[in-house]
């Protein structure tokens, strides 16, 4: 029975592998998923079930089993649920929070591991003064508590801060409080793994300052870096799945964790090049900590406001439209009306694509997901680079909720905290038109000199209303 | 270092090579389907949570390890479910 369990193991390996790689294409990714689930689901059965069966037959207890199941089956009605649920907008946060189950179950793994630990070495010793425990199998044990601790504390503020519930905090020298956090907790745990400290104190300490670290680390971080966050975290979590795998000798485990571990910190290293951001800049958290500087540059000029007839009679008498979507088309719910408005325009012989910044929507790939989901034809889709010589002979641009992947600062302000980041370079466009609800600043919490410009006149309302008054209003033409 | 430890840092170094291999030339389109996917993945943890409960012989433990059972099959199924909803929204338009 062992080598079913074995072999068995090698090929849910295998699926996370090839799962993994079909993911990475568009024609197979659906299929990856499935096959890396189906490699999951034979993993988890022959866990269960291998150790029934075979020459040293392992029987659970009758109670352990009941809650296996019970566990097995809450966790897959919770877990199906939640996933069928959530809005395609409240995805990225969807995400996080499951990244979040995945830390606290390497958490509570390595907490009931250094218990066993603990009290196997209460029976052989006699004054528990002296006890030591076995430091090959504390180094995976610990390491994957303090990383699945950290990720998990570290979502769950993640999924706080995309779901609006928490926004950003900082006190002085965050840095350097950080910092020394981080120190203490390798501290504790290098100490812990060499039996210098032991006992369920340091534990509940390690775990304590694990969870203050895990917030204090996401807290700052301002809103347009979350998705870089969120993969980092969730490289993390795969790292400690693969402490788990040093700690039980197990394959899939190994091979799942640290192939998210090193997939997903490659993945976090190319979105912050998207942004044109590094890494460390990211996490030290430039972005929020100088965005009062860069408010008071746009609020001098005037900004042009104009009704939707007037947008309308422009969008019908022009060649070439590009439409840019932002976070304000998702929350508005406006990609179904978005792709009405794109459907009367083409049917009136204009040339309608959409420009797509790598960042548009909370993560990169999420306003394509959205658009997909209102079935705009995927070649109307343009990634930056191709949109960019674009612009300048274009008629109109619709700007719709989409701020700082617009703003012009980026490419001149020295000051700006956005300053350097890629963006669509719509003041290029004769005509840009700026749907938004108000003249709140971005996710950034930075104004865009975008508005002010002579090329640039704003349509304010809801996304979904002023869209849909645009279609209404096209229609009459 | 026995043959043991010394075969599993050779999985893991080989594993890192891999995992920065298969994702390498992703389009950024597929980024948050990856990521989502990846999360999955790494729900794999839920074995080990499997391996703490079966072997849980104390109210503390068997509450914990249920948890964890809960919480790493939460992981799975929803880091699954939610992948395959955003990718069945990619196949509606490559037809």
């Amino acid at each position: 029975m062992n080598d079913v369990i074995g072999i068995s193991y090698l090929v849910a390996s295998i699926s996370f592998i090839v799962g993994l790689k079909y993911l990475g294409a568009p024609a197979t990714a659906r299929r990856g998923n499935l096959i890396a689930a189906a490699g999951m689901g034979l993993a988890v059965l022959v866990t269960i079930v291998g150790p029934m069966f075979g020459a040293s037959t392992v029987v659970l207890p009758p109670l352990n089993l009941t809650l296996l199941v019970v566990a097995l089956v809450v966790g897959t009605v919770i877990g199906w649920i939640a996933a069928q649920r959530v809005q395609m907008t409240a995805m990225p946060q969807m995400v996080s929070l499951f990244n979040g189950m995945g830390g606290l179950c390497a958490a509570l793994i390595g907490i009931l591991e250094y218990d066993h630990a603990l009290s196997m070495a209460c029976e052989v010793c006699e004054s528990c003064t002296e006890m030591s425990l076995p430091i090959q199998h504390m180094i995976p044990t610990l390491a994957g508590l303090v990383i699945g601790t950290v990720s998990f504390s570290g979502s769950i503020v993640a999924w706080a801060k995309l779901d609006d519930r928490l926004g950003d905090r900082r006190f002085a020298n965050q840095h350097i409080v950080n910092l020394a956090l981080l120190t203490i907790i390798i501290v504790v745990a290098v100490l812990m793994t060499m039996s210098v400290v032991v006992g369920s104190a340091p534990l509940v300490i390690l775990l304590v300052l694990c969870l203050l670290y895990g917030i204090s680390f996401v807290l700052p971080i301002g809103g347009a870096d979350m998705p870089v966050v969120i993969s980092l975290l969730n490289s993390f979590t795969g790292v400690a799945a693969a402490c788990g795998g040093f700690v039980y000798d197990n394959q899939p485990m190994l091979i799942g964790g640290i192939l998210v571990g090193s997939a997903g910190t490659l993945l976090t290293i190319v979105m912050c090049r998207a942004m044109n951001r590094s890494l460390l800049n990211v996490l030290v958290g430039a972005m929020g900590g100088t965005a009062a500087q860069g408010v008071t540059t746009a609020s001098g000029g005037s900004v042009k406001s104009v009704t939707a007839t007037d947008v309308a009679i422009l969008l019908a008498y022009s060649r070439k439209v590009v439409i840019v979507p932002g976070y304000g088309l998702a929350v508005a719910q406006a990609q179904h009306v978005c792709h009405q408005l794109e459907h009367d325009l083409v049917a009136r012989g204009i040339d309608v694509a959409y420009a797509i910044h790598p960042v548009a929507g909370r993560m990169p790939g999420h306003m394509n997901v959205l658009l997909a989901e209102a079935d705009v034809s995927y070649d109307r889709l343009k990634e930056m680079e191709d949109i960019n010589p674009e612009f300048s002979t274009t008629d109109v641009v619709l700007v719709v909720g989409a701020n700082d992947v617009v703003n012009p600062a980026a490419r001149t302000d020295t000051s700006s905290p956005i300053y350097g980041m890629p963006i669509l370079d719509v003041d290029h466009a004769k005509q840009v038109i700026v749907l938004k609800r108000s003249m709140k600043a971005g996710y950034a919490g930075i104004d865009n000199e975008l508005f002010t410009r002579p090329n640039c006149s704003m349509l304010f309302g809801d996304a979904k209303s002023t869209l849909t008054s645009l279609v209404a209003e096209l229609k009459n033409l | 270092m026995d043959t043991g430890t010394l075969h599993i840092i050779t999985l893991v170094v080989l594993m890192i090579f891999l995992g920065v291999e298969l994702i390498g030339h992703v389009p950024t389109v597929l980024h948050t389907p990856l990521m989502s996917g990846a999360n999955a993945i790494h729900g794999v943890v839920v074995l080990g949570g499997i391996f703490v409960l079966a072997g849980a012989h104390d109210v503390f433990s068997l509450i914990l390890g249920t948890l964890a059972v809960i919480v790493g099959t939460v992981n799975v199924v929803g880091g699954f479910v939610v992948t395959n909803r955003m990718l069945e929204m990619f196949k509606k338009d490559s037809r």
